[in-house]
């Protein structure tokens, strides 16, 4: 666990997850107030340097608030918060993250968020498109995000960015152990390395 | 120095002869501040001194009680060396006068309680009755209230980080000017390291921490014990400001400074602030305190001694610490970025003083004020009631039309519009989330899990508060018996009218008497719980409303499910028909309300007996993994709960004797009846052999679609459609 109020990431490091979560209370808007903590500088330059770094949910705010990813997240089009399993289809396997899955595989993730819209401009999401960054779509939209994107990365393909909790669904006890795929997906990247 | 007049006393509802009792504890006339500080701490809603007398009756230990009524919560023992501490409270006035931050202070009070014992809250419940949606005079309020304390529940668990788990919503005329909203919450905590509200050891400095104080909440608790008028939305001043992220830095500072063992006794400020933590932890520890105001973290300037202890400023916690190390609970809360400051010292003395820059503002003996609020017996007749005894005539027109309109009312209808907006997963240990018959959450690094279920029928209790009681407490052990737990403990509730009204201080002692029946038949104490009276406005109470939060124990495993799971099986009532045909009895049920425009009679009737029979028939049964599905039959009775098992997609062909009133057969609400899909027939009906209880045969689960004998043949599709969409139709009318 790295603390927000750290300086620098511990040589040691292979992954950085930003969490979900309320960080700073979401006060003025998710992740507006978290990009300007000192932890922030150092995930830019461990992602700059090729580690992995992956957002999830208040994470991937976080993510496009300091530009790490593009794009921004704003209220769900029906302004509630929005706490249930969705099914999302894997859209590459292109990435450290999904390297195990197979491309269109279906799999079943909850969400948990209010602010989850994803929304960019035609541009930026034509790029997302053409450079095959959208990693997870929505197979049936909860929230209004733009073309159902439910998770992007970068250029570079060491940061995702994504809503949907997959480590809410490790377990069959919880209903889904999809998510496994996304972390035997990062082993599997290390053990390659 | 003001003089006290009749004016000032009735402005803080103390009566003449409470204010001469306060007179002989002081000895001499209270000032301002002190005549405050009485007023909170000897409301109704601090001093329980209509209910005090009643409560006595209830039980409250068993082996696995560790901590019973009198702290903040209640704690039973659940193995592994840890507890659960759990407890359940009413934010019913503040959410009427402002919705959202009413709900929402609500369920940071109730966390506080939690955490201030040393437990991490793991699970939220909400217990939530409003006025109908579609009444023509007050559905456009009642809808704004719903949309307003769901917001703000979500808002306060989602971003303190503890999912709500499950709970109930029920509508009904009653609540139209008198919302309620009871929250619950359950922690787990190591048995070895449970913190009280101990002011112990003289000499040791009084550090308050947390948010700062402001005018906020000033008079929430006197205000909690009136009754709504015309002027009451003038109070809203009186409703405080939640910041749920405030409250989770507390929570994990809290629990990180209990841990360094500077820490003596703990206690949240809730209703009645700064006085109540204050006089509490020394009554309780025998000891004094002392404070100076001017030391107290303000968010305002020129707050007077009055508003400062009378605040009702939310996340605030007082706490106790050893001399000399003080600075280790400093360090933490600057860790977390919360202010922490010594506002005085524990005193050999007794007595509370609270100085404002080194000048003496109230002088109380600490026990007297805690402890010897005066108590009432107040006088009671019958319980009162409005509604006929016999039944109008009528007749059913169409079943499956009657099955559908059931469904999609408000308190049959899916509750997925207000549950989706909770984030019901959060610390991933949710194994059955909202909308089955318990809540079950798995405690991690153990193999057990805790089942909780809220229940309370104000209708039944309208009609017979004794009896009404009863079953609340009988359906609430019978949903934690459905998913396999062995009901352990409760806490309660108890909303109701004006206690100085006779025929409804009768209702409130029969709700008691009842309940503490029941509590005792089924083995589970009473650890703790909250009473919210004079809940009527312009007059009209509500219906009596006794809430139930009961906790179970069960071994970790995948949580049965309430739906039929696959085709060809068996269809098995457990607990028999109980066919109670009588039409006086009938008169309580959700078919009553909702088709015939009732309710009249009384409550069905409840063999306690019987009933715990079941509870361990169907323990066995779930357990040991006999059956694919189990439901409790209540709301709406047979045919509201196979339906409900057919939502997954699997229905049943079901096959009934004949009945002279087919809508009676269907629609009763006998209590000790589950209903079980199985394979394993032959063992199911063994199990309920051995317990003595009535098992009956009564069709085969099927695909797509559910069909009662001749009366309804239904499409799943055609049921749970107006089903799931009913509240949000209702709410966006």
């Amino acid at each position: 666990m790295l603390w927000h109020r750290d300086a620098a990431i511990p040589n040691d490091i292979d992954a950085v997850i930003l969490p979900g979560g309320f960080s700073y209370g979401d006060y003025l808007r998710c992740g507006a107030i978290a990009k300007f903590s000192p932890i922030i500088g150092a995930v830019k330059t461990f992602a700059a340097k090729g580690g992995l770094v992956i957002g999830i949910c208040n994470g991937f705010q976080i993510l496009t608030e300091c530009h790490l990813l593009p794009g921004a997240l704003v209220r769900n089009t029906n302004l509630q918060y929005i706490c249930k399993p969705v099914d999302l289809r894997i859209e590459t396997t292109n990435t450290p993250f999904t390297n195990q899955a197979t491309k269109g595989q279906i799999v079943t993730f909850p969400i948990a968020h209010g602010e989850g819209r994803y929304t960019a401009d035609p541009e930026t999401l034509d790029q997302l498109e053409a450079e095959d960054r959208i990693v997870f779509r929505y197979v049936d939209n909860p929230n209004g995000s733009l073309r159902d994107i439910a998770g992007i990365c970068n250029k570079e393909r060491n940061v995702l960015g994504m809503m949907p909790h997959p480590e809410r669904a490790t377990d069959p006890l919880m209903g889904s152990a999809d998510g496994l795929t996304v972390f035997r997906s990062i082993v599997t990247a290390f053990a390659a390395k | 120095m003001a003089t006290i007049t009749p004016d000032i006393l009735a402005a803080h509802n103390v009566t003449a002869d409470e204010y001469s009792k306060i007179l002989s504890i002081l000895g001499r006339e209270p000032n301002l501040t002190e005549l405050g500080i009485f007023s909170v701490m000897w409301s109704e809603h601090c001093s329980y001194k209509s209910s005090r007398v009643h409560l006595k009756k209830l039980p409250t230990r068993s082996k696995y009680v560790l901590l019973g009524p009198g702290e903040n919560a209640g704690i039973i023992d659940i193995g592994d060396g840890l507890g659960v501490a759990f407890k359940i409270e009413s934010h019913n006035h503040p959410s009427f006068i402002e919705p959202f931050q009413g709900a929402a202070t609500g369920v940071g009070g109730i966390l506080r309680d939690i955490f201030t014992m040393g437990a991490r809250p793991i699970a939220v419940l909400d217990s939530l009755r409003f006025g109908p949606l579609d009444d023509p005079q007050t559905g456009a309020r009642n809808r704004r209230i719903v949309e307003g304390v769901v917001a703000g529940i979500s808002h306060y668990g989602n971003c303190f980080g503890v999912p709500t788990v499950g709970g109930e919503c029920v509508f009904d005329k009653s609540y139209s000017g008198n919302p309620l909203v009871n929250v619950f919450a359950l922690g787990v905590i190591e048995k070895e390291k449970i913190f009280l509200g101990q002011a112990h050891g003289v000499g040791n400095p009084v550090i308050y921490v947390g948010a700062k104080t402001g005018r906020d909440g000033i008079h929430g608790a006197t205000m909690a014990s009136d009754e709504f008028t015309e002027e009451s939305k003038q109070k809203r001043p009186n409703v405080q400001m939640g910041d749920p992220f405030l409250e989770k830095l507390l929570l994990e500072a809290c629990l990180e400074v209990m841990e360094t063992g500077a820490v003596v006794g703990i206690q949240d400020m809730g209703a009645a602030g700064l006085t109540c933590s204050t006089c509490e932890m020394g009554s309780r520890a025998g000891t004094g305190i002392e404070i100076d105001l001017a030391l107290v973290p303000q968010r305002e300037t020129g707050m007077t001694p009055y508003e400062i202890m009378l605040s009702e400023s939310q996340e605030r916690m007082l706490l106790v610490a050893i001399k000399g190390r003080e600075q280790e609970v400093f360090d933490v809360f600057e860790k977390w970025g919360l202010d922490a400051a010594e506002i005085g010292i524990v005193t050999d003395t007794g007595m509370l003083v609270v100085k404002n820059h080194g000048e003496i503002v109230a002088h109380i003996p600490n026990r007297e004020l805690a402890d010897e609020a005066p108590l009432y017996n107040r006088p009671y007749t019958k319980p009162a009631r409005k509604a006929p005894m016999n039944a109008p005539a009528f007749t059913s027109a169409d079943l499956k039309a009657d099955l559908i309109r059931l469904l999609s009312s408000g308190d049959m209808c899916s509750k997925k519009w207000i549950y989706e907006q909770y984030d019901y997963m959060v610390r991933t240990n949710t194994l059955a989330g909202p909308g089955g018959d318990a809540a079950v959450v798995r405690i991690k690094g153990t193999d057990t899990s805790i089942a909780v279920s809220l229940d309370g029928n104000g209708r039944y209790c309208s009609l017979d508060p004794r009896e009404g009681a009863k079953l609340g407490v009988a359906e609430a052990c019978r949903n934690i018996s459905t998913v396999g737990a062995q009901p352990m403990a409760a806490t309660n509730n108890l909303n109701f009218g004006n206690p100085q009204k006779p025929e409804i201080m009768a209702q409130l002692v029969e709700a008691i008497e009842g309940m503490a029946e029941a509590c005792l038949h089924f083995e589970t104490p009473i650890t703790g719980g909250n009473v919210s009276l004079y809940n009527e406005t312009l007059g009209e109470g509500i219906h009596p409303t006794p809430v139930m939060g009961i906790v179970g124990v069960l071994k970790t495993g995948k949580p049965m499910p309430i739906e039929f799971q696959s085709e060809g099986k068996t269809v098995l009532l457990l607990g028999g028909f109980r066919d109670q045909q009588d039409l006086v009895r009938f008169g309580s049920t959700q078919y009553a309300n909702v088709i015939v425009g009732g309710p009249w009679g009384l409550p069905p009737a409840l063999d306690m007996d019987y009933e715990k029979r079941v509870h361990s028939a169907i323990r066995k049964i779930v357990t040991e993994g006999l059956s694919e599905s189990a439901h409790d039959l209540s709301d709406g009775g047979l045919a509201v709960a196979l339906a409900e098992s057919s939502f997954g997609g699997i229905g049943a062909h079901i096959t009934l004797p004949a009945s002279e009133r087919p809508e009676v057969q269907l629609f009763q609400e006998a209590p000790s009846r589950i209903l079980v899909s199985t394979a394993k027939a032959q063992e199911v009906r063994a199990i309920a052999d051995e317990f003595q209880v009535e098992v009956v045969e009564i069709g085969t689960t099927e695909a797509g679609k559910l069909v009662i004998a001749d009366r309804i043949d239904a499409s799943i599709e055609e049921l749970r459609q107006p089903w799931s969409t009913s509240l949000e139709r209702l709410l966006h009318a």
